[in-house]
């Protein structure tokens, strides 16, 4: 076979190459970016421009609990991604599971707010400008939320069962890597939403 | 050329082999519908694009029929409508995306040196969504019902300006086909282009740093880079115009304050960086196919990544000359002009480099380099038009003409469906183990250069003298119509030349000449393998160190990687 003889023993340094996980989950963080980045220019673009009420000034609360909540969850999971790294399992469970409550309590938050726009403020996806583009980005966001809550549950249940060890440390960064960016775009999103557009 | 000494691609399986017994039809139906191997896929990539081709083509042909005569009733201005809504969606999105990620899934990972792509399901996962978006695109023909007249198929342009498709003016659910059938073309090609990225910088294989990568996959991961940021873009416009049709949003609805100017810019945010998309690819296999057949190394390999991976940035920053006539500040006019014009400049530096590369070759005429030579020099002309319509004023004057659609079509048919033959003529005998018919290639060749070029540079007159495109039917005293007779002659001319080569695709299937693994004596890492290769491409995972690995193996006494 000739591949053989394209071996050539004077190339005896390592060689490696980045991992591939890293670089799908950068293309993926990537292309999400580019669609926020299109729903939150269209959330600019149409502040101000409603026909009709009500406006962001006027029922829009800064939910800065729920904030710190999703925020402080960044950290929590990095303690995770630490402890599985040095193989300590019973720490990344715990780390893991805060991490998991912290992202259903900012869920939640997001729940009981459109709950009272809904039913108290009538403020549906349909109702104006600007709940069209408000429950869009934020809806858009709290899909993603889901998503890595989903696999982070995933993972802390086969956690439980045994089968991740520290051997998926590096499934687990490519995991963390994602809620890292779900945490990022949350600041984004609460600036243009709760500070620039009120 | 050196062949005999050099047992390039024998045993370990691959390879055309008429002693194994033949496997039923449902055995190869399931190897074909289960596969995750990056060669089948590329096949199927390639068969879905070339069916749609001949799809979109029929449509083509209809609209050119239609207009062949003032006053024609050869079709309703409604079948009008969805005819060339239909081309310009298939062609783009059904026809370019599946040829392009073919020949990336077929050939990345065998000119790096890899068995596979990064993530061989997603892969997969990835064909079989865009395989089902064709279709269910299509299905809209019989189930898009709405009034009288109006409904079945979209029939609202391929750029689908708002307030078009809003409920109010687009009833029925043809455009809920439109969208979510593009939503499903848009997921499928997001995740190849993460699937290319990953495999172009995770999977190489030893020796191949990113200063020896072939120009082909180099260019790929620039357009998988280009799909993230642009194709991304209009997967979130789908998004909208969903919420807006299902849940009552108003995004796009002009009467509760929405604007129709945004979509323009979200389209063409994504249109613009799109056309480089489905360009840089044919860029991409003239790069290895005119080395080849000029028996030259590509000449300035590294000006040639710069200029792509320029061509990717400042395609980003031009899509609103699209919009001139929309109405933008004079400071938007002056920038989208500029930025447009500097887009000559890599594109620039490529042909040169190009012809630099030919210069004192040898050059053999086979059919892929007639191709590519064609290619050069319709992609000029492609390219000077462009810098004509930049101008913002030049492009008041000629926006929405037919000076246009032969501008575009130039780029589209003039550059990349040339280049897409060049490179079927060039890569089947490596997919299929047999090679395309010479003497039909020579025919399919001269037949399209010349059908390309009566309907395509005849366009472009109609166009300056005020033919507005998308119109059903014309005036007899606009004196158009001996034009618009030569520009369809010319279609149907390529259409025959297309037949030609669909005919020379089957009948070499079966009868065509046996290729061995490297017919064309050429320098990249799929020719080291069988024709076709076996499943895991490599028996042994290569190791290279230079640029043209396969020409070191020949020439041992003139190594590319002695000089580098």
């Amino acid at each position: 076979m000739a591949t053989i003889s394209l071996q050539h023993s004077n190339h005896q340094d390592a060689w490696t190459l980045p991992r591939r996980g890293t670089v799908a989950m950068a293309g993926l963080i990537i292309a999400e970016s580019s669609i926020f980045t299109i729903f939150v220019v269209a959330y600019l673009y149409y502040l101000g421009r409603d026909v009709q009420g009500p406006t962001p000034k006027e029922v829009l609360d800064v939910p800065i609990f729920y904030t710190v909540c999703l925020l402080s969850s960044s950290f929590f999971i990095w303690l995770a991604e630490r402890a599985i790294d040095h193989g300590k399992m019973a720490a990344f469970r715990l780390w893991w599971s805060i991490t998991i409550l912290l992202g259903i309590t900012f869920l939640y938050g997001t729940a009981t707010e459109w709950h009272k726009l809904i039913v108290r403020d009538q403020l549906t996806i349909s109702t104006n400008l600007f709940g069209t583009t408000y429950y869009s980005l934020v809806g858009l966001h709290a899909s993603h939320v889901v998503i890595g809550l989903i696999m982070m549950l995933l993972t802390l249940a086969l956690a439980f069962a045994g089968a991740v060890g520290p051997q998926h440390a590096y499934r687990v960064r490519t995991l963390a890597l994602y809620w890292h960016f779900v945490d990022a775009v949350w600041v984004v999103v609460f600036t243009v939403v709760y500070v620039v557009g009120r | 050329m050196g062949g005999e000494s050099i047992p390039i691609g024998r045993d370990f399986g691959g390879g055309l082999d008429s002693t194994r017994a033949r496997p039923t039809y449902l055995a190869v139906l399931y190897r074909w519908i289960f596969t995750v191997d990056h060669k089948k896929l590329g096949i199927l990539y390639i068969s879905y694009g070339l069916l749609f081709m001949l799809v979109a083509g029929v449509e083509a042909l209809m609209i050119r029929i239609q207009l062949f005569f003032p006053h024609n009733t050869f079709v309703s201005l409604f079948v009008y409508n969805r005819l060339f809504t239909m081309h310009g969606t298939t062609m783009v999105f059904f026809v370019g995306m599946p040829l392009i990620f073919g020949f990336a899934n077929y050939l990345v990972p065998l000119m790096i040196g890899a068995r596979d792509m990064a993530f061989p399901r997603l892969n997969a996962f990835s064909f079989w969504i865009s395989a089902f978006a064709g279709p269910l695109l299509y299905y809209s023909f019989m189930a898009g019902t709405g009034p009288a007249g109006t409904g079945s198929a979209p029939d609202v342009g391929w750029f689908a300006y708002a307030p078009l498709t809003e409920r109010a003016f687009s009833p029925g659910h043809t455009m809920d086909y439109w969208t979510v059938s593009l939503l499903l073309s848009g997921v499928g090609s997001i995740g190849t282009a993460i699937n290319i990225l990953a495999t172009v910088f995770c999977m190489r294989c030893k020796g191949m740093t990113l200063s020896r990568i072939p120009l082909l996959p180099w260019l790929y991961a620039t357009v998988s880079f280009l799909v993230l940021v642009a194709v991304s873009p209009l997967t979130a416009c789908q998004m909208m115009l969903m919420i807006d049709r299902y849940l009552g949003g108003h995004f796009f609805d002009t009467g509760a304050g929405g604007s129709a100017i945004l979509w323009a810019h979200f389209f063409w945010i994504f249109g613009h960086p799109e056309v480089y998309v489905l360009v840089l690819p044919a860029f991409a296999a003239a790069n290895e196919i005119i080395p080849v057949f000029s028996r030259k190394a590509i000449f300035g390999y590294p000006a040639m990544v710069a200029a792509s991976v320029g061509i990717g940035f400042i395609s980003l920053g031009v899509w609103a000359h699209h919009m001139f006539t929309l109405g933008m500040t004079s400071f938007g006019n002056a920038f989208f002009t500029l930025s447009t014009m500097l887009v000559a400049i890599p594109t620039g530096i490529k042909t040169f480099n190009w012809l630099a590369t030919m210069w004192g070759g040898k050059i053999r005429f086979e059919v892929p380099m007639l191709f590519s030579i064609a290619f050069l020099f319709q992609f000029v002309i492609a390219g000077l038009t462009g810098v004509m319509l930049s101008v913002s004023v030049w492009d008041w004057q000629l926006h929405n003409s037919y000076f246009v659609v032969a501008h575009f079509h130039y780029v589209l048919v003039g550059a990349i469906v040339f280049m897409i033959f060049a490179a079927l003529y060039y890569w089947y005998p490596k997919m299929t183990g047999r090679m395309l018919d010479d003497r039909l290639g020579k025919w399919h060749f001269w037949l399209m250069v010349i059908g390309f070029h009566l309907t395509f540079d005849v366009m472009h007159f109609p166009g300056l003298l005020g033919m507005p495109r998308q119109i059903y039917t014309y005036e007899p005293d606009r004196g158009w119509t001996w034009m618009n007779q030569i520009i369809s002659v010319g279609g149907f001319i390529q259409a025959i030349a297309v037949l030609i080569f669909v005919y020379n695709l089957v009948h070499s299937y079966f009868r065509g000449k046996e290729a061995g693994p490297d017919p064309w004596d050429a320098w990249t890492l799929e020719w080291l393998t069988p024709s076709p290769p076996p499943a895991y491409n490599f028996a042994i995972d290569p190791e290279v160190s230079s640029r043209r690995p396969l020409w070191d193996l020949k020439h041992p006494e003139d190594s590319d990687s002695a000089i580098e």
